[in-house]
């Protein structure tokens, strides 16, 4: 009876006469919502590859120009009574000689109508405050030339640099461009009798920061990532390894002591790095008096931050190791210490490198604890150790990006490319490290 | 350093006449030692190096500190009660007097008297800490050497260090913790003894000038945190907007329909998204996608601040797409083939089984993922820092600047401060609100996860 009174329900439930026709336009409708989602699903991972090829695009487009810096050819006098005047070569002698004077002879020589003094200075400015230097840097280096005349390239401003590479609209009326119209004129002029060119912009990779886009360089920003990850990799694979042996191979199971540094691990994995940042002014800076802006602070803070990562790769690496190894190594009498040094841990040896270089690669992108450190400030020297001021790269994307001068912002762009290309190279050496080396148990 | 290298040099050579007399001990027989030579000769090393580095390390962290305190004593009574500020000015003039380099003002004769002191105590102090930590160096290692028989269980002894070495690197992350705790927390409660709790948690109005001058109108500055955790909502958002349809919908098509060879490129790809530093992305926010915005929303009539919450929002939500992709599959794989194969078997569509057995099922897996999304996006700092605005605006309109918590951290901490001011301490006091709030999501996610996932077998 009750078998009889639900099926006359069911029965109730369906339409009334399912035809044919019906049941086909449900299940077309079914299949066409699958096609739909299927779609939807798809487009939603194109979207994502999308955005991030949207992302290296747009920063490689505004990174290019940078690798290229307008120069302008003069033909310098490198006169003995300017450079050398009472016959002296010594190096201090060359090194404190007038060469704007040279400078100015050799613009003089080309534009002998611009006598003006407000239309000399700006002649003098279509070249950067950097062509003095690389001149006397051309003598210092070769003394010879003294009492000759050359040929010679030296770096543009970032204005007319900007002008040459097509930024500057001339049709604009003069006071919106940073550039005037006679220095337009001159510029005109020396393109047409090919003194301008663009070259390789060295500066970019052997300076350090300046106030003055075309002699601004990466170099600093670089050495002082280098330190920074130097300092890091000393302290934070040491530790993480010694953390990650410990709690997998010596740490007693079910013990609240070691139940709690676990909590903790994990916990720290998922603090913000700013938070790490404050922690590192409170204790490195104002408790423990360490220098400011320094690598050495910046690399304890950044220790922190990596610790987590390490001890987990760690782990999971260790972890993988079949127990029988260990179980063979006590067989024939070996102590912990033993089986852990003379075998786990040489296993292991890959998967740990690979968690390490991934945690370093993690340090090297980091920048708003640094922030918090002091490492922002402006520095135009190459640091040279891990106490001396500095600067990371990724900070200099930051300040770079920050300046309202197109040219930094262009730099700050090839900046990024720079730090995505050692990125790359991290991590391309630890899944070569993975691929390589690890032994599938 | 000098000081470091020599100690290790005196270990190195207590390692390699220890282990020199291991041998002779031994008298050609290994076997008759409790402990292999090398056992011997790092037991001798340790011995000799570790408390004369301790020592010398003890020196040099608190050294300072004990100096500065024999040097005040010197310092009339009546010149110590001067605002802690210029008090800390003359500490420091004095440190500097004493290592011999120029003071930066003319300095009072009481500072150079005390740094005359501190010059004294430190020649004697650090002559002091050199000589006992090698005294300490030596006699371990003369120690060390002595007992050297083949009864001593050197093994023993070098296993029990280096295990308390290793115990002693695992609790460096509950250091780290208690170091951000308190750190935290000593400074924002300086704050609160300021500005009282509630007006930081419930004020309306944020603006942490504080006055260079006392009679300066507005000279207290207004702390209150709302809007700042108004904009961080806002921003937060704006970028689950983004990431949670695009993250879980990846998620779904990776674990359900891809082919395992379009997986196992899409997936690393995807991925690549969180290995691309902040500050690029920063970069991204601040000189493509704002102007973007801003310029779009021109062209169609709308005021679009060059700043606005949706081009920092939009941004973060692309970099937090990996997060919740990759946290959705975990849980969409866990998900046991048997219950895919019941549905299909029941003749559901494969958009049918994901929606209506999958997804269900997977749901706690997923909102864990989501929540750890939204901690990452909460605590994330160079977006925001390079893309939203200074401006505390207390709004829900995306076109509009806001400010977050993060960028007000940075805002105060950079640049030259005065560690006292309540304008410095305001960012240690955001900080914590920071820290717990990350941490309260994470465990949040670690209960959701605990508490309401479905155990198959």
């Amino acid at each position: 009876m009750t078998e009889m009174v639900r099926s006359t329900a069911v029965a109730d439930r369906l339409p009334a006469r399912p035809t044919a026709d019906a049941a086909q336009a449900r299940l077309r409708r079914r299949y066409a919502a699958e096609r739909r989602f299927r779609l939807i699903g798809l487009l939603a991972v194109l979207t994502g590859f999308g955005l991030l090829a949207l992302l290296l695009f747009t920063v490689f487009a505004q990174a290019w120009p940078a690798f290229l810096q307008s120069k302008i050819r003069l033909e310098v006098a490198f006169a003995e009574d300017v450079i050398a005047p009472d016959g002296e070569r010594d190096r201090a002698a060359l090194m404190a000689a007038s060469y704007r004077s040279l400078l100015q002879e050799a613009l003089d020589d080309l534009f002998p109508e611009v006598e003006d003094r407000r239309e000399e200075r700006a002649l003098k400015d279509l070249l950067s405050p950097a062509a003095e230097l690389e001149l006397r840097d051309m003598v210092v280096d070769n003394p010879a030339l003294v009492g000759t005349t050359q040929q010679v390239w030296l770096t543009a401003a970032d204005d007319v640099d900007q002008y040459v590479k097509g930024y500057v609209d001339p049709s604009l009326p003069e006071r919106l461009r940073r550039l005037t119209d006679d220095q337009i004129g001159w510029l005109q002029w020396l393109e047409l009798h090919d003194r301008v060119a663009q070259k390789f912009n060295t500066a970019l990779f052997t300076q350090g920061d300046s106030r003055e886009p075309e002699m601004a360089g990466l170099w600093g920003a670089v050495v002082g990532s280098f330190w920074l990850v130097v300092v890091t990799l000393v302290l934070s694979a040491p530790l993480g390894i010694a953390a990650a042996v410990y709690l997998e191979e010596f740490a007693p199971k079910n013990n609240r002591w070691v139940d709690m540094i676990e909590v903790n691990i994990n916990n720290l994995a998922a603090v913000p790095s700013i938070v790490f940042g404050l922690l590192g002014l409170a204790v490195f800076l104002n408790v423990m008096n360490l220098p400011r802006s320094a690598p050495l602070v910046g690399g304890l803070t950044l220790t922190l931050i990596t610790l987590p990562t390490i001890v987990v790769a760690t782990r999971a690496t260790l972890r993988s190791i079949p127990p029988s190894i260990r179980e063979a190594a006590y067989g024939i009498g070996a102590s912990r210490l033993q089986v852990v040094g003379h075998h786990v841990l040489p296993l292991a040896l890959p998967g740990i490198m690979t968690g390490t270089i991934i945690g370093m690669a993690h340090a090297l992108g980091e920048t708003a604890p640094l922030l918090m450190i002091g490492m922002v400030a402006f520095v135009a020297d190459i640091p040279d150790g891990p106490l001396s001021p500095a600067t990371a790269l990724p900070v200099q994307i930051f300040l770079w990006a920050d300046s309202p001068e197109r040219a930094f912002i262009e730099r700050s762009a090839a900046a990024i490319v720079v730090l995505l290309g050692f990125l790359i190279v991290m991590n391309a050496a630890a899944v070569f490290l993975r691929q390589r080396f690890q032994i599938r148990w | 350093m000098t000081i470091m290298l020599t100690i290790l040099l005196l270990a190195a050579a207590a390692y390699v006449l220890a282990r020199r007399r291991a041998w002779a001990v031994a008298a050609g027989r290994p076997a008759s030692l409790h402990s292999r030579p090398v056992y011997h000769a790092w037991f001798a090393a340790l011995i000799a190096a570790a408390p004369a580095l301790a020592l010398w390390f003890l020196w040099l962290l608190f050294g300072e500190r004990l100096l500065l305190a024999l040097a005040e004593t010197e310092l009339p009574p009546a010149f110590l009660e001067q605002p802690a500020f210029t008090l800390n000015f003359h500490l420091e003039e004095i440190v500097r007097l004493a290592q011999g380099l120029a003071p930066r003002r003319p300095p009072a004769p009481e500072v150079v008297a005390a740094a005359e002191v501190y010059a004294r105590y430190q020649s004697i102090g650090s002559a002091t800490s050199i000589a006992g930590a090698f005294a300490l160096a030596l006699a371990g290692a003369a120690l060390a050497l002595r007992w050297i028989s083949p009864e001593f269980k050197a093994r023993h002894h070098v296993e029990r260090w280096v295990t308390y070495t290793l115990f002693a690197a695992a609790t460096v992350s509950v250091l780290t913790t208690v170091g951000i705790v308190f750190s935290v927390l000593f400074e924002s409660i300086r704050f609160f003894e300021r500005i009282p709790i509630t007006e930081f948690l419930f004020g309306l109005h944020w603006s942490p000038q504080t006055a260079i001058r006392e009679d300066q109108i507005g000279a207290s500055g207004s702390f209150g945190a709302v809007p700042l955790f108004a904009g961080t909502l806002l921003v937060t958002v704006i970028a689950l907007l983004v990431a949670g349809p695009l993250g879980l919908l990846s998620a779904i098509y990776l674990s359900e329909y891809a082919g395992p060879r379009f997986r196992a490129v899409a997936k690393p790809v995807l991925e690549l998204l969180a290995g691309i530093p902040t500050v690029v992305y920063g970069f991204f926010a601040a000189l493509t996608v704002a102007p973007f915005i801003r310029d779009l929303g021109a062209s169609l009539g709308l005021n679009v601040a060059s700043e606005s919450a949706l081009a920092a929002g939009g941004v973060m939500g692309i970099m937090i797409i990996p997060f919740v992709s990759s946290l959705s599959d975990d849980a969409l794989s866990a998900v046991p083939m048997s219950l895919r194969e019941a549905s299909l078997g029941l003749g559901a569509t494969r958009a049918e089984t994901v929606r209506k057995v999958i997804l269900p099922a997977a749901l706690p897996g997923v909102i864990a993922g989501f929540l750890l999304a939204v901690s990452r996006a909460i605590g994330e700092t160079m977006i925001v820092v390079m893309a939203a605005g200074l401006a505390a605006n207390l709004t829900a309109n995306p076109f509009e600047a806001v400010t977050t918590v993060t960028v007000q951290i940075v805002t105060l901490l950079v640049g030259d401060q005065q560690f006292d001011s309540a304008k410095t301490l305001a960012a240690f006091a955001l900080g914590l609100v920071l820290f717990m709030g990350t941490l309260l999501l994470n465990i949040a996610a670690l209960y959701v996860l605990k508490t309401y996932r479905e155990k198959y077998d």
